[in-house]
């Protein structure tokens, strides 16, 4: 199983500056535990308490994880994950 | 140092001036690793809000995509304070996640979003270090 994950600049440092990586899982805890065992600190960057970090978003095939059941959001072979951090802010 | 066009600062305080008294935000692309804002797209502030700004994940989404196909980055990202002055606030600090890109913040408060001047400041962010920048005005590029 082979999906795509494309990776924002900020996180490039942990993927010698790729801008997209191929991991494995069959959802997508599985596969940010994947990501993590070859891009050692990914995973602290995305996560907080086993849920997805307030200001990162992750999509799997355009979809925002948070509709589509959060980490166990299931994958398929040639999905495409996108993750992004939020553009927010506040006074 | 930013440097940017009358026509795309004037766009961003009329945005700014718009949306007031919630925060306005939104982008200015321009072709990769050239640091020249050139396309203006205001964001909807999905948290509508006058001390929060946050582009809803959906248009986020679209945006990146789009800048991906036309090979640009993302030069500036602008914001409004609508109270306070122009200047990153911790959570604009802690939430700063594009070191290449210009952070401009512009303040409407004191009556600025009907009248008078608008602050227009601009700023790097990186590694929670903010750093001001000079604010080069140019009525065009040279190519």
């Amino acid at each position: 199983m082979s999906i795509e994950v494309r990776i924002p600049t900020i996180l490039r440092t942990y993927t010698n500056d790729e801008r997209a990586v191929t991991a494995a899982g069959a959802n997508v805890r599985a596969l940010i535990s994947d990501l993590e065992s070859n891009h050692a600190g990914i995973a602290e960057r995305l996560l907080e308490n086993d849920e997805v970090r307030r200001f990162v978003n992750i999509y799997v095939n355009d979809e925002d994880i948070r509709f589509t059941g959060g980490l166990d959001t299931e994958l398929s072979d040639g999905d495409t994950v996108v993750i992004l951090p939020a553009v927010a802010g506040g006074c | 140092m930013l440097t940017i066009s009358r026509a795309l600062v004037d766009e961003i305080i009329a945005h700014a001036r718009r949306d007031h008294p919630d925060e306005a935000c939104g982008v200015i692309a321009g072709p990769i690793g050239s640091d020249r804002p050139e396309r203006f797209i205001p964001m909807l502030n999905a948290a509508m809000s006058p001390t929060f700004y946050e582009f809803d994940s959906g248009d986020l989404l679209r945006l990146y995509r789009e800048m991906d196909d036309n090979d640009e980055d993302p030069i500036v990202i602008y914001h409004s304070h609508t109270a306070t002055e122009a200047y990153p606030s911790r959570t604009d600090i802690n939430l700063a996640s594009e070191p290449g890109a210009h952070y401009v913040l512009v303040s409407t408060r004191d009556g600025a979003h009907e009248a008078g001047e608008v602050e227009f400041r601009s700023y790097r962010i990186i590694d929670s270090v903010v750093t001001e920048e000079e604010v080069r005005v140019v009525e065009r590029y040279n190519q």
